[in-house]
């Protein structure tokens, strides 16, 4: 039997210390490493991990490009990448967690945004910035599998957008990994800064390249000041060699806005971490996901509220088809604190399985300390509507093509929510694909 | 061009069809009647192919095949179409769409081209003036928000569209103020030609009025009862269910 390794990462974490101590990114990186020491992996035993194991992936061991910055994509690696819209849009790269300058591609003006290695912004005039909000998720997620993200923070990036500047070019970020000759372990890491009224578009989306394993532990610190929107999109459709734990932690620190999509078809096992912390009041916030699985793809969608400040509202809809084997876990979880009166929070979760086979573990967690809320939440499992499917047949539409016709329908409530239109066009055609039956 | 031979038909273990006898040739218009629970709707749902109900006796014939052996989209391709009494919302499937995609189905199973969209469009335009029905109807999801008589035109529409050789209405006129009785039933006159038939189920003579049926059925308890022309229609009106079954139970008295 294999045991699960992750002695190597003691000597890995020693060699990058070593090259960098003394700053504010090594301190965090300590803090991280300590944690991960206590904690481990998370298990099948640990609530927040019960439907989802990762641990077993790590019986093998990866190779970690900790102190290493290599870039081995080609250009045709990239362009088979590329998402629709990318002529307009700021392209950043990541190989193997590492974020790569040379391969990014910023097209809007310094004036609107920077976009920075993280060692650059921590040593700069974002000094200030970076030692204030990095690593902030560590005071709400603190599992081993995020503590080991941050114990190798390096390579990572900084986006900074600048007061009242409107980004009319997304950001697209490519996280790519090269396991052609190796298991990867990739931990990229970001720290996003939206300034006052300012608007800005960001897209996540993961290529693995080879037939070895790929593990991509990411972690994302968006910052939202007051009057600042930001639409995130993260898109993961990547091979079934594929694992990723990837971390989304919004803190709306301003009176602010937040619409999020998360579409997963493909993968192997799959852990979204979508927190938002609203820590102004009257904070607006919208969370959507789409998972559409097969084969033996797991999915599972955490998401956190957390209301901190009064007349904050929030809105979740995450809806999912499993067929196969497929295996999904829905846990929304909405703090309301003492002092957040008036807090508005819904969440719903749907879904359809289509296989005997297939699962989904659903789970709200609700915690209120206040006493004036509007607090709801529900979920739905089943199967297609027969008394539609009937009604299309008899019109003609084959059995087959009316299913594909209804689940398209119960997708495309989260898909009409990409505002992104070249991403949207590009998701409902991989929809379509998917569900269509010629 | 529809055949029904002595059907027995039951759901959830429950006898509703006690041995339907019915022969409907091309150009006719059938009416059948009868009390709530006599089994009219069940008669639809089989002809239309509904899973829940189970044939236990009898055989269908419809153009010459045995109908109960086909699928729903087969029946519907093979020209039967069914108004259902409570048609279904379907949010996210837009209507438009939905009708091209049956539309096309029907035609690929004949072995046609698909339509282009220009001439899509222009059948669209044609058959929504046919049935009076408003163009933001069809950009809508299907059914999604219609009211009952918006519902029921919709039905209409589709059969106008699809082109039935054979249709049942099943209580199309149910729920339906006089004014959009008018239009339905306008709709279906304009649809009436010598290859086409159509069944009306329905429970009042106010429909049957605009239609004026060649024949009128009354079924009652899983039979029909007692066939005849327009007027046993008007004589069901005038005197209710209750002297059809005076007169079998004075029948069977005898």
């Amino acid at each position: 039997m294999e045991t699960i390794n992750t002695n190597y990462f003691g000597d890995k974490f020693k060699q990058l210390q070593a090259a960098e101590r003394g700053t504010i990114i090594s301190d965090i990186r300590k803090a991280g490493f300590d944690t991960f020491n206590k904690t481990g992996l998370p298990t099948l035993r640990d609530e927040e991990w019960r439907y989802t194991g990762i641990s077993n992936l790590f019986k093998k061991e990866f190779h970690l490009a900790e102190g290493e910055i290599q870039n081995t994509i080609t250009g045709s690696d990239m362009d088979a990448a590329r998402l629709p819209g990318h002529e307009n849009a700021n392209e950043l790269v990541f190989v193997n967690g590492k974020f790569i300058p040379g391969l990014s591609n910023i097209r809007s003006s310094e004036e609107q945004i920077t976009v920075l290695p993280l060692e650059v912004a921590a040593g700069g005039i974002y000094k200030e910035i970076v030692n204030q909000h990095l690593g902030k998720s560590s005071l709400i997620i603190k599992d081993g599998i995020h503590a080991l993200n941050t114990s190798f923070i390096y390579g990572g990036v900084f986006i900074y957008i600048n007061k009242k500047q409107v980004l009319e070019r997304p950001v697209y970020i490519y996280h790519f990994s090269d396991a052609r000759d190796n298991h990867v372990l990739a931990q990229p890491r970001s720290l996003v800064y939206v300034n006052e009224s300012a608007k800005l578009q960001l897209v996540e989306a993961f290529t693995t390249i080879g037939s070895m394993d790929g593990f991509t532990n990411g972690v994302m610190e968006i910052i939202v000041n007051t009057n600042a929107i930001v639409e995130y999109y993260k898109i993961q459709n990547d091979g079934f060699n594929a694992s990723q734990v990837s971390t989304t932690h919004t803190r709306q620190i301003g009176k602010s806005y937040v619409h999020a999509v998360t579409v997963s078809l493909n993968g192997g096992v799959i852990r979204n971490n979508m927190n938002l912390v609203m820590e102004d009041a009257g904070n607006e916030a919208h969370l959507y996901g789409l998972y559409l699985l097969k084969g033996h793809t797991h999915v599972d969608n955490h998401t956190l509220v957390d209301n901190t400040k009064p007349n904050c509202f929030s809105n979740e809809l995450y809806k999912g088809i499993l067929d196969d084997n497929a295996t999904g876990v829905f846990s929304g979880k909405i703090f309301v604190r003492p002092d957040a009166q008036k807090t508005n929070a819904y969440q719903s979760n749907k879904n359809i399985l289509l296989s005997d086979d297939a699962s989904i573990n659903t789970k709200p967690q609700l915690e209120i300390f206040a006493d004036d809320v509007k607090c709801s939440h529900g979920c739905t499992i089943g199967q297609l509507d027969e008394e539609a499917l009937f009604y299309l047949r008899t019109r003609g539409i084959s059995k087959e093509h009316a299913q594909s016709m209804l689940l398209e329908a119960f997708a495309e409530d989260i898909v009409e929510q990409i505002k992104l239109e070249p991403l949207r066009s590009y998701v409902e055609e991989l929809i379509v694909e998917r569900l269509s039956v010629n | 061009m529809l055949s029904i031979k002595n059907i027995h038909a039951s759901v959830e273990g429950k006898q509703i069809l006690k041995g339907i006898n019915l022969e409907i040739q091309a150009g006719e218009v059938h009416a059948i009647m009868g009390p709530n629970g006599s089994g009219k709707s069940t008669l639809a749902s089989i002809l239309a192919g509904r899973e829940e109900y189970e044939v236990t006796e009898g055989s269908v014939m419809y153009l010459g095949k045995d109908m109960l052996e086909m699928s729903p989209e087969d029946r519907a391709r093979e020209g039967l179409f069914l108004a259902f009494q409570y048609p279904v919302e379907i949010p996210g499937v837009s209507t438009t769409n939905f009708i091209k995609t049956a539309l096309n189905e029907k035609r690929k199973y004949h072995g046609e081209a698909p339509l282009d969209a220009v001439s899509f469009l222009k059948l669209m335009k044609q058959k929504m003036e046919l049935v009076e029905i408003d163009k933001s109807l069809l950009t809508r999801s299907i059914n999604e928000g219609f009211s009952g008589g918006e519902k029921k035109r919709n039905e209409i529409f589709q059969m106008a569209m699809l082109e039935p050789k054979l249709a049942i209405l099943d209580e199309t006129d149910s729920g339906l103020d006089i004014d959009a009785l008018r239009i339905v039933a306008n709709g279906v006159n304009k649809l009436r030609d010598e290859n086409r038939a159509i069944i009306v189920i329905t429970h009042y003579q106010r429909l049957l009025d605009y239609l004026q049926p060649d024949f009128v059925h009354v079924l009652v308890n899983g039979r029909i009862v007692k066939s005849g022309t327009k007027e046993l229609a008007l004589e069901l009106e005038e005197k209710g269910y209750d002297f059809i079954k005076d007169e079998m139970s004075l029948a069977a008295a005898l």
